[in-house]
């Protein structure tokens, strides 16, 4: 009898709290569920039907005859390996270029480092098409560089500057840059300015400074925008498809053939599931790294 | 050991667009010595320390370390240990890396460096702290980790700007005193800036006081406390009024120029006359506000013709301050040996 009590007693007390506490959670909830009803319906659902549809082969029946295709054949493996090497090369050219400009931005007046800014966001709202063909205009048979180079005697012939591998990754890497720009500079300019200044107090050339203590703190920035670079890349299609010239066959591309020519939603499907785990795993090994070094330090 | 140097700073002058930064500034600096500029915020006191630092070119004028000037030389080949206002501490190394730093680009070996690491962090009793992670260190130590980082490579000149002005107020004057031992020990040529008289006074074998980008007076703590040279420095040194000598009452042999301006210290306006033999010097003025301020009372006092005026009340006459009333008219009390004539 007298151990029922206190028992009865900390079983009531405990309910008034928690249906506080569940009234607030609800209410949170409530908050928050249109937006997760939102990316349930127009991204996980579809990335489900995705999966679907590729279990299923021409025939109707459940097979990985899909996968099967995608894994045996060559001309699918040169398209993932066509689409791997064009990402890889955006992201490096992307971060050589954009790495420097970046540190640039940061050492410069700020008014004159905001200026500069707004017009690589300019380049940034310009549309895909519109850049892809502009470099066009520039870089093609009877284009603006030719024309220039055949005008100045320097050349004779036009050079073939499109329509190839470089000129996609330089289109490429046109569409990155400002995509990658922004979150390295908003990295590097919250990076102390003394920090520099004491460095070189202690010694430090302007380059030792800059290996030894800007890059390591400016790291986590850098391969933030350097994995996103990648993954963006791994599914373009507008740039390789008109600097390419049909000659950088991306998966995107391969998709889109798989759709329009055959209707095998199933090939299609497969590709799409298969970007998506490259995707996945190539984020979540990049997550372990930065986890293990982050540790380590 | 390395040999502390002397540094002299002549007629150095910086301008930014329209402000100048430093006007005319001449400043001699013993090997060894210990000074501070102390001035309000834009005084150029900060400007002047990293112009010696070598990240303000000046535009005018030279800076001489043991003689040479140094003002082309790069920041990075002057062998000057700074602390900075934010410590500046890498935040990807621990406090071993950190203070081993300056020794690593002086290329010496990995023995030297470990016994000289230990040896600083054992000077800023920070021993055992060589693998902490300079985010787990409290802000008292990492002001120590930032202190060995710079004297480790045993510099011929220190530079601190405001270093402990992030502190609270008690670990603030712990960290005076041992700053001033540790001066006293490596016996380095340190310039120091601050904004805190009180700091100023602790430390410094003499202070360069400096306001609208030049000197306005130099000196030992003592000389600049009881001989300001004028309203400047009279006021931001000690709470201090000014007034003309027409304003007070003598009674005794002593006489001033009516219109000659004399600095009286808050503690020296006193409800009673001290010491029979004394003379003192009356002031009659409204007492407007008494302050409990712990260890002594602050009274705001109105002058006739308007000016408001501190006394600071000490403890052996707080029984004073209950007989006087707020909008009561009080005659306040100045030793006249404590007055001082301003030029």
């Amino acid at each position: 009898m007298q151990d029922m009590v206190p028992e009865r007693i900390s079983r009531q007390a405990p309910s008034h709290a928690h249906r506080a506490e569940l009234r607030s959670r609800v209410a949170h909830f409530a908050f928050v569920a249109p937006s997760i009803v939102l990316v349930a319906v127009l991204v996980l659902v579809p990335c489900f039907w995705l999966f679907w549809l590729s279990a299923f082969d021409v025939d109707g029946s459940l097979s990985f005859e899909n996968y099967r295709t995608v894994f045996e054949s060559a001309g699918y493996r040169s398209v993932f390996l066509t689409t791997f090497l064009v990402a890889f090369a955006t992201v490096l050219v992307t971060i050589l270029i954009g790495g420097p400009f970046s540190l640039f931005l940061v050492n410069i007046q700020e008014r004159k480092a905001r200026l500069l800014l707004s017009a690589v966001m300019l380049s940034f709202w310009t549309s895909v098409l519109v850049r892809a063909y502009a470099w066009l205009v520039l870089l093609q048979r009877n284009g603006v560089v030719n024309t220039l180079l055949i005008d100045l005697g320097l050349i004779s012939d036009p050079l073939r500057l499109v329509f190839n591998f470089s000129a996609a990754v330089l289109g490429m890497v046109h569409i990155m840059l400002p995509v990658f720009i922004l979150p390295v500079y908003g990295a590097m300019s919250r990076i102390d300015p003394d920090l520099m200044r004491a460095a070189a107090s202690f010694g430090a050339s302007r380059s030792q400074a800059l290996r030894q203590v800007f890059l390591p703190l400016a790291m986590p920035g850098i391969a933030a925008g350097g994995v996103l670079v990648f993954v963006m890349s791994l599914g373009f299609y507008v740039t390789p498809a008109i600097l390419g010239g049909g000659r950088v066959y991306m998966i995107a591309m391969r998709i889109e053939r798989s759709l329009s020519n055959f209707t095998s939603y199933g090939a299609a499907s497969a590709l799409g599931v298969l970007l998506l785990v490259a995707t996945g795993v190539i984020l979540g090994l990049s997550y372990l790294a930065a986890r293990t070094i982050l540790k380590v330090r | 050991m390395t040999k502390p140097a002397s540094i002299s700073i002549e007629a150095v002058g910086k301008t930014y667009g329209s402000f100048h930064a430093l006007g005319n500034v001449s400043l001699e600096v013993g090997a060894g010595e210990f000074l501070t500029l102390l001035g309000p915020s834009g005084s150029g006191k900060s400007t002047l320390l990293m112009a010696l630092a070598g990240f303000v070119i000046p535009d005018r004028g030279a800076i001489r370390i043991s003689g040479e000037n140094v003002v082309d030389r790069p920041a990075n080949k002057r062998n000057i240990g700074i602390v900075f206002q934010s410590y500046a501490l890498f935040p990807h190394m621990n406090v071993f890396e950190n203070v081993a730093f300056p020794l690593r680009l002086r290329k010496c070996d990995r023995a030297e460096i470990t016994a000289r690491v230990a040896a600083t962090l054992q000077q800023v009793q920070l021993a055992d702290l060589g693998a902490r992670r300079i985010s787990e260190l409290s802000g008292g130590q990492r002001q120590r980790v930032a202190l060995a980082r710079a004297i480790v490579f045993e510099p011929r000149v220190m530079l601190m700007d405001e270093p402990l002005s992030a502190l609270d107020k008690k670990l603030r004057e712990e960290m005076q005193i041992e700053i001033r031992e540790l001066h006293q020990r490596l016996g380095v040529t340190t310039i120091y800036v601050t904004h805190d008289q009180r700091e100023a006074l602790t430390l410094s074998d003499r202070i360069a006081i400096m306001n609208k980008g030049e000197i306005v007076q130099i000196g030992t703590a003592q000389q600049i406390y009881n001989e300001p040279k004028n309203d400047f420095v009279a006021d931001f040194i000690g709470e201090a009024v000014v007034l003309e000598a027409g304003l007070l009452g003598f009674s005794g042999s002593r006489r001033f120029d009516p219109s000659a301006r004399l600095a009286i210290r808050a503690e020296d306006l006193r409800l009673r006359v001290t010491g029979a033999t004394e003379e003192h010097a009356s002031l009659r003025a409204k007492l407007e506000a008494k302050v409990f301020q712990g260890d002594s009372w602050l009274l705001r006092l109105c002058l006739p013709d308007g000016r408001q005026i501190y006394s600071r009340v000490q403890k052996p006459d707080e029984p004073l301050v209950g007989q006087v009333s707020v909008g009561q008219s009080v005659t306040m009390h100045i030793p006249v040996h404590k007055l001082r004539a301003l030029q």
